[in-house]
């Protein structure tokens, strides 16, 4: 276990260590949040509420969900593709550790980093500037530090399956690019599930995307009642763990077919 | 004339290669094609809880949208930079291309050229052909033109902005991620630009003038009047900002050291 903490802990300081990557980080999504602003108050235009919520929680909505991501957001995908495709990974899967879950924890290092230096200050800077709401009730952001913990799972499940499907594919930069803009729309980062036709939705309820984005979002913009988070937190928790099996049996799979090129 | 054939050698030579993994152009085609249609599903779904966008109707934001596919494409096809600082600063690649007998900035266009981008721009003018008959335009003989000249231009907007970006890391050698920044900025041209505020429409006019590349043209196609004399002014912008992104260029050719061995 001591060697996962101290790859979290690695991942965090190399991250500390490149920040300008950071810096125009914070401003690219505060430029994000400002677009879809302008665009969500053009969209209200007169109206009070669309779908039940109002221009204000829209907002927060939009913050929270683009904060949010520079937690669960994560290259993992990328970067896998990367190790197999120029071979590191065979050096990987002789170390004393389980690849799969030592990318999960470089991931959760980058996450931890973000979370910290990227979201919180990101947030407060955000607040002055455009009308956001927050609730003080500390129950909501303690269902919500779950959620967004959720969140990140099933991401980086989501870029696990899709960087081991390189083993099998060999140039998988398309798919990696397809997946992305898939996660953006469907996970509701861009606009609320609630906001699709109804046949949609009803689609939308039999993945995992929702669980992403929609559902932590809608919690602090306490567009949810507390029994809906309830819910929304188990399905989450119920992705999580279906989304598990895949990964094992396609770990299992490429493994045994696994080819190094060059050496 | 030399440059003319030096641009027909490498765009065969690129042909080649290209032809040699089919299945590549096919899956980037197709994540293409999934992100344009996302950004269109994006448009309807907004559409379907207000019928006016600041003025703009459905079909004319959608017009928009396909306008803009076109000279985006014609950009990416061309303008392939935005590893710039990695491959060619960092790594030292510039070293050899400054021992090239044409120009450094033309090198590059040339060996990072990626013409399949050129397909984006069949879809643009498939959304632009749909958006146009559902709001009922009319073409007049000199609509061909004028659309060769707004793309021309609004991929020169594009073209100048991001050359000007790569030309930051010949003073500065820290590793600048200002390249995604950018393309978050761009979509903001893509959108009507009087639902911003007034600050942000002068940057998107005046400072990086990406409204030149989707609103402002496309609005003249649409016969929207009250925009027209900023339509008519997107050849200028294009060749102003990449005149003046060339210049910065030759000014920082001569800045750049190598990278060591």
């Amino acid at each position: 276990m001591d060697k996962y903490f101290e790859m979290i802990r690695i991942r965090f300081l190399m991250m500390l260590a490149y920040r300008t990557n950071y810096y125009t980080g914070i401003l690219i999504y505060s430029i994000n949040i400002g677009a879809y602003y302008f665009l969500w108050s053009a969209i209200y235009g007169s109206k009070e509420h669309i779908v039940g919520l109002s221009m204000t929680q829209m907002t927060t909505y939009v913050a929270v969900s683009w904060m949010a991501r520079a937690f669960y957001f994560n290259n993992l995908d990328r970067e896998m593709a990367v190790e197999i495709m120029d071979g590191r990974v065979a050096i990987e899967l002789i170390r004393p550790y389980n690849y799969l879950g030592m990318k999960t924890m470089q991931g959760l290092g980058e996450g931890v980093f973000r979370l910290f230096f990227f979201s919180a200050p990101g947030l407060i800077i955000v607040y002055f500037i455009f009308p956001i709401q927050f609730t003080w009730d500390p129950s909501v952001w303690g269902l919500f530090a779950i959620s967004i913990l959720l969140s990140f799972l099933i991401n980086t499940e989501l870029n696990l399956l899709t960087g081991i499907t390189t083993f099998f594919l060999y140039n998988n930069s398309g798919l990696i690019r397809a997946k992305r803009v898939v996660i953006d729309l469907f996970s509701g980062l861009l606009l609320p599930i609630s906001f699709f036709p109804g046949w949609a939705q009803e689609v939308m309820k039999f993945l995992p995307f929702q669980g992403i984005s929609y559902f932590p979002s809608m919690i602090v913009t306490k567009g949810f009642s507390h029994h809906q988070a309830l819910e929304a937190i188990l399905q989450q928790f119920v992705w999580v763990i279906l989304l598990f099996l895949p990964i094992q049996l396609l770990w299992y799979f490429a493994k045994k077919q696994l080819i190094i090129q060059g050496g | 004339m030399f440059y003319i054939s030096m641009f027909f050698q490498y765009i065969s030579q690129y042909i080649k290669t290209r032809l040699q993994y089919r299945a590549d152009i096919f899956v980037e085609f197709f994540s293409d094609l999934l992100s344009q249609a996302i950004n269109l599903v994006f448009i309807l779904v907004v559409f379907g809880h207000t019928d006016l966008l600041g003025g703009w109707s459905r079909d004319e934001i959608i017009f928009i949208y396909g306008f803009f596919l076109v000279p985006f494409a014609v950009f990416s096809a061309f303008f392939n930079i935005w590893d710039f600082n990695d491959r060619y600063i960092v790594k030292g690649e510039l070293d050899r291309i400054l021992t090239r007998p044409i120009h450094s900035l033309f090198q590059i266009i040339l060996e990072r050229i990626e013409l399949e981008a050129l397909l984006g721009a069949i879809t643009g003018l498939a959304v632009m052909f749909y958006a146009g008959s559902r709001l009922g335009l009319e073409m007049h003989w000199y609509d061909p033109f004028l659309f060769i000249v707004f793309v021309i231009g609004g991929a020169l907007v594009y073209g100048g902005v991001f050359v000007m970006i790569a030309c930051i890391s010949f003073w500065a050698d820290a590793r600048m991620s200002l390249m995604p920044m950018m393309y978050n900025i761009s979509n903001y041209g893509r959108y009507p630009v009087n639902i911003y505020n007034k600050l942000i429409r002068f940057m998107l006019t005046w400072v990086l003038p990406f409204a030149f590349v989707g609103v402002y043209p496309a609005a003249f196609f649409l016969g929207k009047r009250e925009w027209f004399w900023y339509s008519f002014l997107t050849p200028v912008i294009g060749v102003v900002f990449f005149v003046l992104s060339v210049r910065l260029w030759n000014q920082g050719v001569t800045k750049y050291r190598g990278a060591g061995n």
